[in-house]
C-alpha cells in the first residue's frame, strides 16, 4: 500500500533497478537542450525542509521542475514552524492543497513516517536525524553502476563519523541489497554498537583499505571534536583521512557533501579522476526524477511489493 | 521480604486518601477465588457486607442480604486487588494530562485497589503545603485510596535535602526523585542517613546521565539501524550497584523503581544475599515488549528506562518469578496526544499502564506458561507491604479489596477508551486476555463494567 519513499527497506533490488533504469533515461533528457518533460504536468510538489540543506533541497527542487510538477519549497526558518507550529500542523495545512508529494528533510528520525500518517500525498523523505537519507543512497548506487556496470561483488569501505549519518545507514543496506560487501571504518567512538547486524563489517583502523574497491568517505563534523567524540581533528586525520597516500591506484573515491578539505578528505584526492563526487552530485536530479515519477506515475506496486 | 523504615510508621491506612464511599453490601457468586497469600484456590461465594469480607462460603451456598449487588462470578476469577507502587498522576500543574480523579479511575479500572503517586510534578512535592494540597485533592477526589512519595533533593534538583521529616508528617509514604537520579552519591548517602529520622522508604530511578546521555531508547541492534542515540543498560545496573553499596553501608530501606536490565537484576540479587536492605519493581512494558518494537518509530515506546532487548527481558521475568524482583508497577506515565504525535526524538518518555497491566501480563507470560497466574497475582499485591502499607488479602474480616476477572474475554487495548486522560499505551491496539470486571477498593465498589450486575436482591418489605 506504501506511496512513499521512507526508507531503503522499502525497495527490494528489483525496485531499486527499476529506479535506476528510469533514472537513466532521465539523465538523458539533462543532455538535452530543454530539459523538461512534461510527466508531472498539472502536479504539486511540496518541498519541506526543516534542516539546512543545498545539495538535496536544490536537486529536489529542479528534479520536480523538470518533470514540470508546480513546486512550493518551504524552509523552516521561513515558516510559521518558527512560530511553534507543530509538524502535524503543519503538514495538515499543507495537505490542503493537495499536493501530489511532500518531500521532507528533518532532523528527526522518523518526520518522514509520521508525515505520511497525515497526509494523502506519497512522502518521500529526504533526510531524517541519523535515521536514512534513501535518496542519496540511490544516487551512489546510481553513480556506481553507471561507472562500474554492477555492484555485485563489490568491497565498499564507508569511512568516518558512521554513528551520526543518515547516508552511511542508508548505503550499508542499499549498497549490500546489491550485492556488494560493506566495511564500515572509524573511530571506535564513532561506530554505533551493534552496527554489525545490518549485515556489514566493522573495523576500527584503515589498516586493510587496501581491499576496498571503493571508498565511500564520510563528512567529518566539527563539533564531533567538542563532543569528544574525537580527541582532535588533527589526530582524525591522521589516523582515517582518505589521501593519495593511502589510496591505491583503482580505487574509488565517493564522499555525499560538502567536503571538509584536508580533514576527512585530502584536497588533491577531490580534485583527482579516482573521485566520484562530481558524478555524484550530478546524478541527484536524475534519480529525483525517478524517484518522483516512480511514485506518482510509474507504479507504484512495484514499490508496495518489497514492503509488503 | 525486608523491614522497612526503623521509625515508628504511621497506620498504613492513614497514609493512602481516597473519597469517601460507602461500604458496598454485594455477593459475588462461584467465583474461581484466588489469593496466593491465604491459600485459596477455589470456587466460592463471597459476600461482603458493608465494605468487609463477612463470607467465603461453597458456591451457590451464600445468600444475598436485602439489598445486596448480586454480582455473577461463574467462569472468572476473583483475586486480591492490585497495589502500584509507582504511578504519575501529574498533578499539581499537568492536569491536562491526568489528574487524581482520572488517574484513580483508571486505576480501578486496571483492578487496583491503592496507588503510590511520584512527586516530579509542577510544582515538585518538595514541601509540605504542596503534600498538604495534594492530600486534601485525594481526599476530596480519589476514586481508589492513594498515597504519595516526596521528593528526595529540592526541585529534584539533586542538591539539598527535602525537609522530609516534616514531608513525612505531612502525609508522604516515602521519598523518590523519580525520573530524575540522584546523580551525587554524597547526596544519597545524606538522604540514607537523614531516613533513620525521618522513616520512609527511599526509592529510586537509576540512570547515569553521563552514560545515558542524550539517549532516546536502549542501545543495541536497533538503535544502530534507527540512528538514534542510545541509553545502556550500565547507565541503569552501574547506578543501582553503587546505591546498594551505600543502602548497606548505611543499613538503610532503598527500593529500585522500573528496572529495565539483566545487569540490574544481577546487581539487585547481589545486594539482598549480601543482606543490604533492598527491594526492586520491574514494569508490564519492560516485562512485555523489547527494543524491536520501536522499529516502528512509534512514540508510544518511548520511555526511560528503555524497553530493552529480549535477554534483559527474560532476565527480568526470571527476577520477578524468583523474587529477587519483588513486585510489578506500572511507571503509568500519562502525556497528551499533541505531545506524543511528533518524532520519537521528540517526544516526552513514558507509558501510561494501570488500565492494562494485568492483562499484558496475563497475556505475555501466564498464558504461554512463562510464570504462574498466582505468581502474578502475588507480584502485583506485592508492592504495599514494601512501602508500609497493606497487602490486600481473600479472608473473612477484611476490608474488601478485589478485582473480578474474566480471564477468557479478549479485547483489544484501547478499543473503548481510557479512564485515564491521556491514552499514550504502550499495548494500545494489541489483542489482550483477561479483562477486569468489578473492582472493590477500601470496601467500595470503584470499578464495574456495564452488564455485569446480575440483580438486585428483592428488597423485603417491612
Amino acid at each position: 500500500m506504501s506511496r512513499h519513499l521512507i526508507s531503503i527497506d522499502d525497495l527490494d533490488r528489483a525496485a531499486i533497478e527499476r529506479i535506476l533504469d528510469r533514472a537513466d533515461s532521465f539523465a538523458e533528457v539533462a543532455g538535452r537542450e530543454i530539459k523538461k518533460v512534461p510527466a508531472l504536468r498539472g502536479r504539486t510538489i511540496v518541498n519541506l525542509f526543516y534542516e539546512a540543506s543545498t545539495r538535496t533541497s536544490s536537486s529536489f527542487e529542479l528534479a520536480a521542475k523538470r518533470l514540470s510538477a508546480d513546486v512550493v519549497s518551504i524552509r523552516a526558518a521561513a515558516s510559521s514552524v518558527t512560530k511553534g507550529e507543530s509538524l502535524k500542523d503543519t503538514v495538515q495545512t499543507l495537505s490542503a492543497y493537495d499536493p501530489a508529494a511532500i518531500v521532507i528533510r528533518s532532523p528527526h528520525a522518523g518526520a518522514a513516517q509520521l508525515v505520511a500518517r497525515w497526509t494523502d500525498a506519497a512522502v518521500v523523505n529526504a533526510g531524517d536525524g541519523k535515521h536514512e537519507h534513501p535518496t542519496q543512497a540511490l544516487l551512489d548506487v546510481f553513480t556506481l553502476r553507471r561507472r562500474l556496470g554492477s555492484l555485485e561483488g563489490l568491497k565498499i569501505w564507508i569511512v568516518g563519523d558512521v554513528t551520526h549519518s543518515r547516508v552511511a545507514r542508508s548505503d550499508i543496506l542499499a549498497f549490500q541489497r546489491m550485492g556488494a560487501e560493506v566495511t564500515v571504518a572509524g573511530p571506535p567512538t564513532l561506530l554505533p554498537r551493534e552496527i554489525e547486524t545490518l549485515g556489514c563489517r566493522a573495523e576500527p583502523t584503515l589498516g586493510r583499505v587496501d581491499e576496498a574497491d571503493v571508498v565511500y568517505v564520510l563528512r567529518m563534523q566539527h563539533e564531533r571534536m567538542t563532543e569528544s567524540f574525537v580527541p582532535s581533528l588533527r589526530e582524525y586525520a591522521a589516523r582515517y583521512q582518505i589521501n593519495d597516500g593511502r589510496l591505491r591506484p583503482g580505487q574509488l573515491v565517493m564522499h555525499p557533501g560538502p567536503v571538509n578539505r584536508g580533514v576527512e578528505l585530502a584536497s588533491a584526492t577531490i580534485d583527482s579522476p579516482q573521485a566520484l563526487i562530481g558524478a555524484q552530485v550530478k546524478a541527484g536530479v536524475a534519480v529525483r526524477m525517478a524517484v518522483l515519477y516512480e511514485l506518482l506515475v510509474g507504479s507504484p506496486s512495484l514499490i508496495a511489493a518489497a514492503v509488503a | 521480604m525486608t523491614v522497612p523504615g526503623r521509625c515508628t510508621p504511621p497506620d498504613p491506612a492513614e497514609q493512602l486518601y481516597a473519597a469517601p464511599r460507602p461500604g458496598a453490601d454485594v455477593l459475588i457468586r462461584q467465583a474461581h477465588v484466588l489469593d496466593p497469600r491465604t491459600g485459596i484456590d477455589e470456587l466460592r461465594d463471597v459476600l461482603v457486607r458493608q465494605g468487609q469480607i463477612a463470607e467465603l462460603g461453597d458456591p451457590g451456598a451464600v445468600r444475598a442480604p436485602d439489598g445486596a449487588t448480586i454480582v455473577e462470578g461463574r467462569g472468572r476469577h476473583l483475586l486480591p486487588a492490585f497495589v502500584d507502587p509507582h504511578v504519575h498522576l501529574r498533578t499539581p500543574g499537568q492536569e491536562y494530562k491526568e489528574d487524581i480523579a482520572t488517574g484513580t479511575a483508571a486505576a480501578a479500572a486496571g483492578g487496583y485497589c491503592a496507588i503510590v503517586a511520584m512527586p516530579n510534578t509542577s510544582p515538585t512535592v518538595d514541601t509540605a503545603s504542596v503534600m498538604g494540597s495534594l492530600v486534601a485533592r485525594a481526599r476530596a477526589e480519589a476514586r481508589v485510596p492513594t498515597g504519595f512519595l516526596a521528593a528526595i533533593t529540592r526541585s529534584l534538583a539533586g542538591e539539598e535535602l527535602t525537609e522530609m521529616a516534616e514531608l513525612r508528617d505531612a502525609g508522604a509514604i516515602g521519598f523518590t526523585d523519580d525520573g530524575k537520579p540522584v546523580v551525587s552519591a554524597g547526596m544519597l548517602r545524606k538522604a540514607l542517613q537523614y531516613q533513620r529520622l525521618a522513616g520512609g522508604i527511599i526509592a529510586l530511578h537509576e540512570e547515569d546521565p553521563a552514560l545515558s546521555g542524550q539517549g532516546v531508547m536502549h542501545e543495541g541492534a536497533v538503535s544502530a539501524r534507527l540512528g538514534m542515540t542510545g541509553i545502556p543498560s550500565l547507565s541503569e545496573s552501574t547506578m543501582v550497584a553503587r546505591d546498594a553499596a551505600l543502602a548497606r553501608y548505611e543499613n538503610a530501606r532503598v527500593h529500585f523503581q522500573h528496572l529495565s536490565c539483566v545487569e540490574s537484576v544481577e546487581a539487585l540479587s547481589h545486594a539482598k544475599s549480601g543482606g543490604a536492605r533492598v527491594s526492586g519493581e520491574a514494569s508490564p512494558h519492560h516485562l512485555a515488549l523489547t527494543d524491536s518494537e520501536v522499529e516502528s518509530l512509534d512514540s508510544r515506546f518511548k520511555m526511560n528506562p528503555p524497553l530493552r532487548s529480549e535477554t534483559d527481558r527474560q532476565a527480568l521475568i526470571e527476577g520477578l518469578r524468583s523474587g529477587v524482583i519483588d513486585c510489578v508497577a506500572t511507571d503509568h506515565a500519562p502525556h497528551a496526544a499533541h505531545e506524543k504525535e511528533v518524532p520519537f526524538e521528540e517526544a516526552p518518555m513514558g507509558t501510561t499502564g494501570l488500565e492494562t497491566a494485568f492483562a499484558a501480563l496475563y497475556t505475555e507470560l501466564v498464558l504461554p506458561g512463562v510464570l504462574g497466574l498466582e505468581v502474578l497475582v502475588e507480584r502485583m499485591t506485592a508492592g504495599g507491604a514494601l512501602y508500609g502499607l497493606f497487602t490486600p488479602q481473600i479472608a473473612v474480616g477484611q476490608t474488601a479489596n478485589l478485582t473480578l476477572i474474566d480471564l477468557e474475554a479478549s479485547w483489544v487495548a484501547g478499543e473503548d477508551g481510557y479512564a485515564s486522560r491521556s491514552s499514550n499505551c504502550s499495548f494500545d491496539g494489541r489483542r489482550l486476555r483477561g479483562r477486569v470486571l468489578l473492582t472493590l477498593a477500601a470496601g467500595a465498589i470503584v470499578h464495574q463494567r456495564p452488564m455485569l450486575v446480575a440483580a438486585a436482591a428483592p428488597e423485603v418489605a417491612r
